[in-house]
């Protein structure tokens, strides 16, 4: 990484509008007082009746919230979360707005997802017909299994027209969905998108992850010495990208670069000296023509496994060194998979927006090993750029700078 | 309008045993006989890799082959799409199976095999390759969405970009509710401006709903494209084989479509197969 400044390879592009939903709470103001208080959503798992230890955030009182109207027919559990963020911070009227100015044909719609709506043929599969094996008649794959009615959900809810897909690469998919975005408005696709995503709780992700050893009997304990695993929680969020004002003011949170790479060592597990996860942050500094030394604090990945926060502080270290502020999010509402980029930065977002930075709630002790500057306590601090990472599975990996306009 | 170069095709699917054995085919000049799939074991695997992948990470391993063999290009510095209607529907229905009975233990490889994004992993690790790279679904128009994400990858960031679409059919009881016709997958190696490697140039444009979707000359292969998404290509290699001038329309999310305007690479003379379009 060079330490001279260069201009950004990409625009700058503004999030008109954000919301998000996780086990803190529903909307921006519950979420940035949670984490500006330390609350964490994390509970015993009672979901599916999993018979071993582990905490979920887990959002109340979706099973009570059907998807009605003209959307009915896309009614399951993921898309009864993201209805839920769509309905909230004003961002559905954000987004008529938009529709207005461009026309719906020229919103795209560009979000991730990693399980979708598993979880309605997880259900379907328990009442398989007893004679044929057949699945029930009341079983919609198109708009629930199939990764991209989420996408076709919220294209249909906001009444929009322009391009859309889903980006499914695991825990990194509603990261990679800025870049999909910053791509088709360069590219004359589209003047706004929507990006960001859901994901929601099933059996496939809480025994699969139990199968891998990985999942936490405690509440996750990010970068902690006597770190244990994950906690999965289910989030949405949602962001509303266009082209910023000439002269985007201190209000205005700026997408300032996406940078991408593969692990090309395994399939889940990363690689131990974090080469993937360090490629990713600087082809985003790169591409928001920043240095190390302008970013105030970094929103880590740190899932609290021990192979991937190791790595993870490897690769930050090797180009922060300790002297730029990092914590992961993950003990406040769990690891959101597919969700946790868009999640994180809408954290970071309402860090840049409300003067603070988040702790780390869970984590006691830092491992004495790494050499990150890690940040167990949070506090109110001025944040004008930072970076946020989200690394998944297949070696996926993927960072977005995010800063305030000026 | 959006304008990449097509630099190499590799192609699998019933009866398309790899682009350069499927052009007679696909030009029009021989019948089309839908043999069944013949995955051509890929190089790019240890062998005791080969066995145990998976039938999406064979297929995309090989059609990635071939196509990065013809456009000569370096497979480990390239960025990759991925695109495919649903993914693995094997791994997916073992794992329901699983959840559904009495001992509900997943098996790990099983379990991180059984997301969208395998087949870019393997390809990840058996290429070296630490360059971006994505997944798309977008149901039963996959691949239009994934040109759409690829060449805007390649004209914005002026760079080479890699497209590997692929299906493969879903087991009982899954294959009732999203029956797919057979595996298919197709990669294409696109580059932001023509190279001695060119085979055709494609403008693209992203437009309303107005043309009805172009169809492939022959019923087994227009029968493939109907039944397959991803073969929902053919089309577009039907023209790329005849080497002539053609457009193409591709339905994209029922209100849009994607008009692709194809043109042979400067001094081909157009005297393989016919002049007029593909289809209207």
């Amino acid at each position: 990484m060079s330490d001279i400044g260069r201009e950004p390879d990409m625009p700058p592009l503004a999030l008109r509008d954000f919301t998000v939903v996780t086990s803190l709470g529903a909307g921006r103001a519950a979420t940035a007082a949670a984490l500006r208080e330390g609350c964490s959503g994390l509970r015993p798992c009672t979901f599916d009746a999993v018979p071993f230890a582990s905490y979920v955030g887990e959002i109340a009182g979706l099973d009570a919230a059907p998807l009605e109207g003209h959307v009915a027919g896309f009614d399951c559990r993921n898309h009864r979360l993201a209805a839920l963020a769509l309905g909230q911070d004003g961002f559905a009227d954000s987004v008529a707005a938009a529709r207005e100015r461009y026309g719906a044909e020229r919103i795209g719609v560009f979000l991730g997802t990693s399980t979708s709506g598993l979880l309605q043929t997880e259900l379907a599969y328990r009442r398989r017909d007893a004679q044929t094996g057949a699945l029930p008649a009341d079983f919609d794959y198109a708009r629930t299994h199939n990764s991209y009615s989420l996408a076709r959900f919220v294209r249909a809810a906001l009444h929009l027209a322009g391009p859309a897909f889903v980006v499914s690469t695991a825990c990194a998919a509603t990261a990679k969905v800025f870049g999909s975005a910053a791509r088709m408005i360069a590219a004359g696709l589209c003047d706004a998108a929507v990006v960001g995503g859901a994901d929601t709780l099933c059996a496939t992700t809480l025994y699969g992850f139990h199968s891998l050893g990985v999942m936490s009997d405690e509440p996750c304990r990010p970068f902690d010495v006597e770190r244990r695993g994950i906690s999965i929680g289910e989030a949405a969020g949602f962001v509303l990208l266009e082209r910023p004002a000439d002269r985007a003011g201190e209000d205005t949170v700026l997408l300032l670069g996406v940078g991408e790479s593969t692990d090309a060592y395994h399939m889940s597990s990363p690689h131990p000296d974090g080469v993937g996860a360090r490629l990713a942050m600087e082809r985003a500094l790169e591409a928001a023509g920043l240095r190390a030394a302008d970013i105030d604090y970094i929103n880590l990945h740190g899932t609290a496994t021990p192979i991937g926060d190791a790595a993870e502080d490897r690769a930050v270290a090797d180009v922060f060194g300790a002297r730029t502020p990092c914590s992961s999010t993950k003990g406040f509402a769990g690891h959101a998979l597919g969700a946790s980029g868009v999640v994180e930065a809408a954290f970071c977002a309402l860090g840049i927006l409300h003067g603070f930075m988040p702790g780390s709630p869970h984590t006691r002790t830092v491992d004495p090993g790494f050499r990150s500057g890690y940040v167990r306590e949070g506090g109110p601090a001025r944040v004008d750029r930072v970076l946020s990472n989200s690394f998944g599975f297949g070696g996926a990996n993927c960072t977005v700078a995010l800063g305030r306009g000026s | 309008m959006i304008r990449v170069s097509i630099e190499g095709v590799g192609l699998c699917g019933p009866g398309l045993d790899g682009w350069a054995a499927s052009l007679p085919v696909l030009s029009g000049m021989a019948e089309h006989v839908p043999t069944p799939v013949r995955v051509p074991p890929s190089a790019l695997l240890p062998p005791n890799e080969r066995r145990r992948a998976v039938q999406t990470v064979q297929l995309t391993l090989a059609v990635g082959a071939e196509a990065f063999a013809a456009a000569g290009r370096d497979a480990g510095e390239t960025a990759t799409i991925f695109t495919s209607s649903g993914g693995d529907g094997e791994t997916i229905h073992e794992i329901l199976s699983v959840l559904a009975s009495s001992n509900r233990e997943l098996s790990p490889t099983r379990f991180h095999n059984s997301v969208h994004n395998t087949p870019a992993g393997y390809w990840g690790i058996a290429t070296e390759s630490r360059a971006p790279s994505s997944s798309l679904c977008c149901h039963d128009d996959s691949f239009a969405a994934g040109l759409l994400e690829a060449t805007a990858q390649a004209t914005t960031e002026r760079r080479a970009v890699a497209l590997i679409a692929y299906d493969v059919q879903y087991p009982s009881p899954l294959s009732a509710v999203r029956p797919i016709g057979a595996s298919f997958a197709v990669a294409l190696v696109l580059a932001p401006v023509p190279t001695a490697a060119a085979i055709a140039g494609v403008a693209m444009t992203l437009r309303p709903k107005s043309d009805a979707a172009s169809v492939v000359v022959g019923p087994t292969l227009e029968a493939l494209r109907g039944t397959t998404p991803a073969a929902r290509s053919l089309p577009l290699l039907a023209a790329l084989a005849r080497r002539t001038t053609a457009s193409v329309t591709l339905d994209y999310l029922g209100d849009l479509e994607l008009a692709l305007d194809v043109t042979p690479p400067a001094g081909v003379a157009a005297s393989v197969g016919r002049s007029e379009p593909v289809a209207g």
